[in-house]
């Protein structure tokens, strides 16, 4: 409950304090989330060298606090469609660790059926639009939601992720005029890493504040810090407000770093460590570990409380994972197509 | 009598009066009635939101597309020709394609996309290919050619009951075709390869705009008193192999007709399969009559030259027979 809900019984210091618990609960919540995505992505780290996931692994470490703040402006009416560094916002949207876990290992028992792996995570029940390993591939995608929600007067938002290197595609640019030309309610999280895989920003981009490419378009855009959960989130709620309000698109330029290589078989020539070691100073975790000691929401045992709940909770999904089970070769060619026949007369 | 232009135009208008969920975009599909003028009159009947002009941006419009689908609405998506498509291939194979698979069958993407093909215009090497095969390679795509007024009318609304992505090849040479269209004509099936001509002697093999030719083959070779049966695909994929082998089995021969260059073509499918289905029937090596191998050139003569000639076709058919 916020505090404009309260009734006009409850005296105002009382209400404060209310407000306050929730508004320190949230915090904690906050930093629970991105938590869990450390701790997740850990260990897939740890179960890619023992071979247990496969293929390409791309980790979000780093970026946490850009999923985690988006996320809270959303609500289980609206759709995302990601990227193929996917797996925090698909963990905090809603979609179990189980069942992520369990697609990472290709198991059955994962949100794509075990057909997608690390890239693809799709999970219908939270309107998780994958996982798309193209690089732009998404944005499309994202309008042509958004087309349908207008089309069925729902104000409902499209939230498309996409990093700095999709804003080099055709598709972007395409996908923005067209979004911003019929005031689409989408809104666009450009996550800004400085990486298009090894690719720096300043030689793949003649302009590189990319808010800037979105308001060529007529687009309202802000470029925020990634690393403040909390900035992220209200940059986020008043752009998704705007969306939902009929305002047509939106778009945050999220300025954020990856930690971590780009795939496991990245060897990372391309970065000096010092550049990485100089944005690991502004880790989103630790930085708001410390606000929240500060401001007196989190002490020792709290953080250990946290720690301890994420940790049983991938143990839970790896334990999942683990017995889970291998889809039979006999139907490897299931969901090509539907199985509903098509209709109609004979020629 | 009704056009092909026309049966796809009526095709379109009663899906849209049927399924409020329906909706047409493409470039000048709206104010300028469609570049082939298919879609005129619709945008006064169901208004721009229905009848949506899209900037030049076939990738963003086609993967609308696919998102509206995915989003509970029923698109049709025109691209104005195949050649222009291929600025939308990621989006009709990487995603359209893929999505149900991905998804562990969670979100199928029923989409239709409908665009011109093939050549006969002089609009040479950037207007006129037949790139079918290309579409038709793809599992988790339905690839149709319709070649009759009938089918113009009739594949639509299957295509749009369909869950999965359909692909609509609109022969852009068919469009002035005239025919006879019954008044209650409506959605026919789309599993079935059609036998235009029935015959005993030689089975002609071929789709969309090159049917007229091969029936005009047919024509010739019936007063040389050879036989023709002709087979119309229609659906290019999947591809119903068992009519075609039947009717194989049956003429012991088989000439394909494909507008489209020889090399990894339809054309070399069909081939494949029939010698994979038919080889002990066959009493000669399956033939074929594709386009030349070349950008299509623009002068008149040199178009003609390079596309499949009935001429051709009754040669090849009398190879077959050994005559």
């Amino acid at each position: 409950m916020t505090a404009s809900d309260a009734t006009t019984e409850i005296p105002a210091d009382v209400e404060s304090a209310g407000a306050q618990a929730d508004e320190s609960a949230h915090a904690l919540h906050l930093l629970t989330e991105m938590l869990r995505i450390r701790r997740f992505e850990e260990r897939c780290a740890d179960l890619y060298r023992e071979e247990k996931i496969r293929g390409f692994l791309h980790l979000y470490i780093g970026e946490e606090a850009v999923a985690v703040g988006v996320m809270q402006a959303l609500g289980p009416e609206d759709a995302i469609v990601a990227t193929y560094r996917e797996h925090g916002h698909a963990l905090v949207r809603g979609v179990s660790a189980r069942a992520i876990m369990a697609e990472m290992y290709g198991k059955q028992e994962g949100c794509s059926g075990g057909r997608g792996g690390s890239m693809h995570l799709f999970d219908r029940a939270t309107r998780f639009y994958g996982g798309n390993a193209i690089v732009g591939g998404g944005l499309p995608l994202a309008i042509g939601l958004a087309l349908a929600d207008k089309l069925q007067h729902r104000a409902r938002v499209t939230a498309c992720f996409f990093g700095d290197g999709a804003a080099a595609e055709g598709e972007f640019h395409e996908t923005l005029n067209l979004a911003a030309l019929w005031r689409l309610p989408v809104l666009f999280c450009c996550e800004n890493n400085l990486y298009a895989m090894g690719t720096a920003i300043e030689r793949a981009h003649s302009e590189t504040r990319l808010a800037l490419k979105a308001a060529a378009y007529r687009i309202p855009s802000w470029d925020v810090d990634g690393m403040d959960v909390e900035g992220v989130e209200s940059a986020a709620r008043r752009a998704a407000d705007a969306v939902r309000g009929g305002e047509g698109p939106h778009f945050l330029e999220l300025r954020t770093y990856r930690f971590r290589a780009h795939s496991m078989f990245d060897p990372e020539l391309y970065r000096d460590k010092s550049e990485v070691e100089a944005w690991k100073q502004r880790c989103p975790i630790t930085t708001y570990t410390a606000r929240l000691r500060q401001r007196g929401a989190l002490d020792d045992a709290g953080l250990a409380m946290i720690e301890e709940s994420v940790v049983r909770e991938v143990d839970d999904a790896v334990a999942f994972a683990e017995s889970g089970t291998w889809e039979p070769v006999e139907s490897l060619t299931r969901h090509v197509y539907s199985d509903a026949p098509s209709q109609g007369t004979p020629p | 009598m009704t056009s092909y232009r026309e049966a796809v135009r009526e095709a379109i208008r009663a899906a849209m009066l049927a399924d409020e969920r329906v909706f047409l975009m493409g470039e000048d599909v709206g104010r300028y009635g469609g570049c082939y003028a298919v879609s005129k009159g619709l945008l006064d009947e169901f208004g721009p939101e229905r009848i949506r002009d899209t900037p030049l941006s076939e990738s963003a419009f086609v993967g609308a597309g696919i998102g509206a689908a995915l989003g509970g609405m029923r698109p049709i998506v025109e691209i104005m020709t195949v050649n222009f498509s291929l600025l939308a291939l990621d989006q009709i194979v990487n995603t359209a394609a893929t999505l149900r698979h991905m998804s562990g069958g969670q979100f199928n993407v029923p989409l239709v996309i409908r665009m011109a093909t093939g050549a006969g215009r002089q609009v040479a090497a950037q207007h006129s290919h037949s790139l079918e095969a290309w579409y038709a390679h793809v599992p988790g795509l339905k690839v149709l050619a319709p070649a009759t007024i009938e089918d113009a009318r009739g594949m639509l609304p299957t295509a749009l009951a369909d869950p999965d992505p359909v692909i609509i090849f609109e022969h852009a040479a068919l469009y002035n075709v005239e025919g006879e269209l019954a008044a209650d004509a409506g959605a026919v099936a789309i599993d079935r390869v059609a036998v235009r001509r029935a015959g005993t002697d030689v089975t002609l093999i071929t789709f969309g705009g090159m049917l007229g030719r091969t029936l005009d083959a047919a024509a010739t070779l019936a007063e040389a008193g050879v036989d023709a049966e002709v087979l119309d695909l229609r659906t290019l994929r999947p591809l119903d192999a068992d009519t075609i082998l039947e009717s194989v089995r049956r003429t012991h021969r088989a000439v394909i007709v494909d507008e489209a260059w020889r090399t990894g073509s339809l054309s070399a499918e069909l081939s494949a399969r029939i010698m994979e289905g038919a080889f002990y029937d066959l009493d000669a090596p399956v033939a074929r009559v594709c386009g030349a191998e070349v950008p299509m050139p623009y002068p008149h003569h040199l178009e003609e030259a390079a596309l499949p000639q009935s001429a051709a076709i009754v040669d090849a058919a009398h190879a077959a027979l050994g005559r």
